[in-house]
C-alpha cells in the first residue's frame, strides 16, 4: 500500500538532493571563471590603490556591486571627469543584465522581490552554465557558479590592494589573456550546441566590433545582444529545405 | 564622499539592473518567440564580451600578442586540452612573446 506521507518526504528528499547537486556542480563549473575573475580583481585591486582609493572603498565596492566591468569603468572615468559621467558610464556597461535578467525571469520562482533577489546572482560565466538548453535556468546552478566568481573577486582585490603587483608585470605575465581566454572557452562550448548558436555568436561578434569604433564598449556588448534576435526568424525560414543541427 | 557616493550609486543601480526584469515580469512568462531568443543570448553576449574585451574603446586597446595568446587557448581548447590548461597555454604564450619581443 502507498503510504503518501512517506512518498512526499520522498520527493522532498529527492528535490533538496538535487538542489544540493546543482548547487555542487554550479561550485564546480564557476571555478575556472573564478581563477579569471580572480587575475582581474588583483589588477583592479592595484589600479585602486595606485588611484589613491584606499583598502576600504576598493573591498567593500567589490563585496557589494560584484562587477568587474563596472567597477573598473568607474574607476578609470572618475579620475577624469565628473562624477555623473563616471557613473552613468559605469552603470551602462552593465545594461546587458537588464536583458538577462529578462531572460532569465522565467526560471526564478516566487514573488517579485524574491525573484529579484535572486537574480542579484547574475554574473557573465553564471548565466551561461546555468543554462538547461530550453531557454530556462537552472537557479541553483547559476548561485552555485556565482559563490566561487563573488569569493575569487573580493579575495582578488584585497591582495591586488596589499600586494599591488605593477601594471608592468601583470602585462608582462600575459595576464590580460586570462579573460577574454575564458570567455572564448566558454564561447566554444555554445557554438558547438547549435549552428544557430554559431551564426549568432558571429553576428554578435561583428555588431561588436562594429560598434566599437562608434561607441565605449559597454554600449557596443549592449548592441551585440541584438544577435540573438535570429532566434525569432523560423528554421525553416532561416534555413529552406534544411532543418537546424540540434 | 564625491568617491563613496559615486560607489553607492553604481552599487544601487548595478543591483537595480539585475532586479528590472524580475521586477516588471513577475510570474508573467516570456512568449515563446522570446524564449527562442534568450537561448542564444549566451554565446551573443560572450562573442561581445570577447570583443569588446580585445578591442577596448575604439579599438585603442588591440594588442596582438594578446590577440595570439587568446587564440592559441582556443586552439588547445579545440585539441580537447581542459579548460584551465588551455587558459593557461594561452597566458604563456603571451608570456613569451613579450619576453622575446619587448
Amino acid at each position: 500500500m502507498l503510504d503518501p506521507g512517506r512518498d512526499l518526504v520522498g520527493a522532498e528528499v529527492s528535490g533538496t538532493g538535487r538542489r544540493g547537486g546543482a548547487l555542487v556542480e554550479g561550485v564546480r563549473l564557476g571555478i575556472g571563471p573564478g581563477a579569471a575573475i580572480f587575475v582581474l580583481a588583483l589588477a583592479y585591486g592595484a589600479a585602486a590603490h595606485v588611484a589613491g582609493w584606499g583598502v576600504t572603498v576598493p573591498l567593500v565596492f567589490s563585496v557589494l556591486a560584484f562587477s568587474g566591468s563596472a567597477q573598473l569603468t568607474l574607476l578609470t572615468t572618475l579620475s577624469a571627469g565628473g562624477a555623473v559621467a563616471a557613473v552613468t558610464a559605469a552603470v551602462l556597461i552593465n545594461a546587458r543584465y537588464i536583458v538577462m535578467g529578462v531572460a532569465l525571469n522565467d526560471s526564478l520562482q516566487g514573488g517579485r522581490l524574491w525573484r529579484a533577489l535572486q537574480a542579484q546572482a547574475l554574473a557573465d560565466a553564471s548565466f551561461v552554465v546555468a543554462q538547461r538548453g530550453d531557454g530556462r535556468f537552472d537557479i541553483t546552478r547559476l548561485i552555485g557558479a556565482s559563490v566561487p566568481q563573488w569569493l575569487c573577486w573580493v579575495t582578488g582585490t584585497a591582495v591586488g590592494l596589499l600586494a599591488a603587483p605593477s601594471a608592468h608585470l601583470l602585462h608582462a605575465l600575459g595576464a590580460d589573456v586570462t579573460f577574454p581566454a575564458f570567455f572564448l572557452m566558454l564561447a566554444l562550448d555554445e557554438i558547438r550546441k547549435s549552428r544557430r548558436a554559431a551564426v549568432a555568436a558571429v553576428l554578435g561578434a561583428s555588431i561588436a566590433a562594429v560598434l566599437l569604433f562608434v561607441t565605449t564598449p559597454g554600449n557596443a556588448l549592449l548592441g551585440a545582444t541584438a544577435a540573438a534576435l535570429i532566434g525569432a526568424i523560423p528554421v525553416h525560414a532561416q534555413i529552406k529545405g534544411r532543418g537546424d543541427r540540434p | 564622499m564625491r568617491l563613496w557616493l559615486s560607489v553607492a550609486a553604481v552599487t544601487v543601480l548595478t543591483w537595480m539592473m539585475k532586479a528590472s526584469g524580475p521586477l516588471t515580469l513577475g510570474d508573467r512568462q516570456l512568449p515563446p518567440t522570446a524564449v527562442k531568443v534568450s537561448v542564444l543570448m549566451a554565446p551573443v553576449l560572450l562573442a561581445g564580451l570577447i570583443i569588446a574585451d580585445l578591442g577596448g574603446a575604439g579599438w585603442s586597446d588591440l594588442d596582438w600578442q594578446q590577440v595570439a595568446g587568446v587564440g592559441v587557448a582556443g586552439i588547445a581548447r579545440t585539441l580537447r586540452a581542459p579548460l584551465l590548461l588551455a587558459v593557461v597555454v594561452g597566458i604563456a604564450a603571451t608570456a613569451l612573446l613579450r619576453l622575446l619581443l619587448n
